[in-house]
């Protein structure tokens, strides 16, 4: 028995013999890689090119998809709430990026001067990141609303000046849900930049300060310009958040969602009444194309602008 | 030992057998929530006995789900026999080919049309009905009595009374805000179907023509949009918005008055303040109107054979008599049939009476894409208070775009 496996078994042990370590070492990584690069391939990259092909269809969820070539690119393009949207998604990214980074930027700067209570302050700028999303925004909607039970119209009213609309004003609406979605990301810029910060060789500091120079040069010429790689992937990082905004508007606005008047409704959320309100799933399917569309631009236009200069 | 096992076995596997061929499983489909899926136990349960060689099994999903998992199960070819579904989604459902026409042999239309409410033509597609509901739901008006008492007035009767009670209950700060509202304003709630069924046809208009398409853009829809908004601008007794929305402002005794449908008597149930429901006010001649609207059971489209008959015998039963008594003492919600509603008892009951009472003139609208229907009765309104479009413009502009969700609705 011993001899008959031996023999049968000879044919590939040679074989797997004869590699050398380091082919067996990558053989095996791809054979432990095969594993999640399948599972991607399967639930998230076939999905992306299916939703090209949708995106030239009809489909409906009832009735087969029929190819009916550009025909919901062109209803698309030609639809005046489309347009809104897209702006209002670039208005999301545009005040949102640079506001979130700015402000999180100098507090993570003060912050790392900061020995006392650092850590719990530190904690309590974390906090609002590990919060739900759908919590808090239904806490800021209240805060929002008129008196007498919002809070902030309450204390507007009480020194005197008259009552917001916020959430119920075309105007407002858009910047009173960007605030609490710049609030809520605001933890993690702080701690990605603090340990950004700390990272900087404290020679370069000292150097500086023996050639004299002030803060204000020290910020320009040696914290900043090192803060690159950090900069780089936060402002990538939060302009993806800020281009998939949801939960927010949402919950928000869950009554009249993205209103009043659309005047916060984002492309996600366009996306997801299109496809499982109105089930134009080729339809929804056309505007994913155009979101995956802006998201790739950006992100490669933000990784050429913002890349090494060699 | 061996030998008494097989036999055993056997015998086993004939039973199942013999079971197989007698009995017929059949699965009913429905929404999740509490009070429902009881009352359906309870009818399952009384339905086995009586037939004891059917057993029904009660599949439910999260309403936000619903419709998806309906479609998607069709999709996969493993429907249910009998299933549950919101009248306005009659057209997706026959289009979609999820649902079959209910074989008039079983259900003949007479009987129907006798027996029924006449809102049940809602469910009739060419010949064909395509369900039958257990329960129906009409609008009111709910008032705050400990409010009323306090300015001293009476419930309203007319559209008049009701812009005087809320003027006389409405309250507002020093700076003029309101703290509280005389009546919610909350298109996004019922206030859309107070607006299209009843204050439209008050003013001489109709929402729709025979043929479906949207005919409020008039003087008549112009009235009535007009109405609406001046509650807000004009009287100053409401304001969109305020509290959020309209239920959640009458639930905290800071409204006096809200239009609301019979499936919130549960929620309003624990409310820490006396209230009541009158009929929806009528208008100067005395004309009312009441919008309803129902859940309907229909037999899936996958059900043949003697799975089919069965489904027919359950949905049979369900839209029995018996079935809607237990459906309205569990649910709370009026019963289809008009003799099993408008009993003296019913009538005479100070919550159900108002809403028995508008079943008996309620319309009901035929809605193609009703979130998308909504949302067209919400930019109207939003249009006139926060942008200060007129009137007409704003109305010429909603019908124009539920004309589209129309035709779209048809293709």
């Amino acid at each position: 028995m011993a001899s008959a496996n031996a023999i049968s078994q000879r044919g590939p042990v040679r074989f797997w013999d004869r590699l050398n370590i380091s082919t067996k070492r990558v053989i095996w990584a791809w054979a432990f890689l095969a594993v999640p690069i399948i599972f991607y391939a399967g639930i998230r990259f076939y999905p992306t090119f299916q939703a090209f092909w949708l995106s030239l269809t009809n489909w409906d969820l009832l009735r087969p998809a029929q190819f009916i070539g550009f025909a919901n690119y062109q209803k698309m393009f030609a639809d005046p709430v489309f347009w809104k949207v897209f702006q209002n998604t670039f208005l999301y990214l545009i005040i949102g990026t640079p506001v979130s980074l700015v402000i999180s930027f100098v507090i993570a700067y003060y912050l790392d001067r900061v020995k006392l209570m650092h850590g719990f302050i530190r904690a309590l700028y974390f906090l609002p990141f590990l919060t739900t999303a759908a919590a808090m925004g239904w806490v800021w909607r209240w805060f929002y609303q008129p008196v007498p039970i919002g809070v902030i119209n309450g204390f507007l009213s009480s020194v005197g000046i008259p009552q917001q609309p916020f959430l119920r004003s075309v105007d407002q609406a858009l910047f009173s849900i960007l605030i609490p979605a710049i609030w809520a990301g605001l933890g993690f810029q702080i701690i990605i930049f603090m340990a950004g910060l700390r990272a900087i060789p404290s020679t370069f500091y000292e150097a500086a300060k023996i050639d004299g120079l002030g803060d204000w040069a020290i910020l320009r010429k040696i914290t900043i310009p090192l803060l690159k790689p950090t900069t780089v992937f936060l402002v990538v990082f939060s302009s993806i958040g800020f281009l998939r905004i949801f939960d927010q508007v949402y919950n928000m606005t869950s009554n009249d969602p993205g209103g009043p008047l659309n005047s916060t409704k984002p492309l996600v959320l366009m996306i997801y009444q299109t496809a499982f309100s109105s089930y134009q799933m080729g339809y929804a399917a056309a505007q994913t194309v155009v979101l995956f569309t802006i998201l790739l631009i950006v992100s490669l236009l933000q990784l050429y602008v913002l890349r090494e200069k060699k | 030992m061996r030998k008494a096992y097989v036999a055993g076995l056997a015998a086993g596997i004939s039973f199942i057998a013999m079971g197989a061929a007698q009995a017929v499983e059949i699965e009913y489909w429905q929404y999740v929530f509490d009070s429902r899926v009881q009352a359906m136990d309870q009818l399952i349960e009384k339905f086995e006995a009586a037939n004891p060689d059917i057993t029904v099994k009660q599949t439910t999903f999260p309403y936000a789900d619903y419709q998806t998992r309906v479609v998607a199960a069709k999709v996969a070819g493993q429907g249910p026999d009998v299933v549950q579904l919101f009248y306005g989604w009659t057209d997706q459902f026959v289009n979609g080919g999820l649902i079959q026409p209910l074989d008039p042999a079983v259900f003949p239309h007479e009987e129907i049309e006798a027996d029924f409410f006449p809102i049940v033509s809602a469910m009739k597609r060419g010949d064909d009905y395509y369900g039958l509901p257990t329960a129906v739901r009409s609008l009111a008006l709910f008032y705050n009595k400990a409010l009323l008492d306090e300015a001293g007035v009476e419930p309203p009767q007319t559209l008049d009374e009701l812009l005087a009670v809320a003027e006389a209950t409405t309250k507002r700060d020093g700076s003029g805000n309101i703290t509280t509202a005389g009546i919610t304003m909350d298109m996004a709630g019922q206030d859309h179907h107070w607006w299209r069924e009843v204050l439209v046809r008050q003013n001489g208009g109709v929402p729709y023509d025979d043929e479906g398409n949207v005919a409020y853009n008039d003087a008549a829809g112009a009235a009535a949009l007009k109405f609406y908004t001046d509650l807000q601008t004009e009287k100053k007794v409401g304001l969109v918005g305020f509290m959020d929305e309209g239920q959640a402002a009458f639930r905290a005794g800071l409204a006096a008055m809200t239009i609301d449908g019979t499936f919130r008597l549960g929620a309003f149930a624990d409310n820490p303040f006396e209230w009541g429901v009158v009929e929806l006010p009528a208008d100067a001649n005395g004309m009312r109107s009441n919008y309803s609207s129902y859940f309907a059971n229909g037999i899936g489209a996958t059900s043949t054979g003697e799975e089919l008959a069965a489904a027919q015998k359950f949905l049979q039963y369900i839209s029995s008599p018996e079935a809607m008594e237990i459906w309205l003492e569990t649910v709370g919600e009026l019963p289809a049939r008009r003799g099993v509603a408008l009993t003296e008892a019913n009538l005479a009951d100070p919550i159900r009476g108002p809403f028995l009472k508008g079943l008996e003139y309620a319309q009901t609208t035929q809605f193609y894409d009703e979130a998308a229907q909504r949302q067209t009765a919400i930019d109207m309104v939003n249009r006139v208070l926060l942008e200060g479009q007129s009137i007409e413009d704003s109305l010429a502009q909603a019908a124009t775009a539920e004309q589209a969700i129309i035709d779209q609705g048809r293709q």
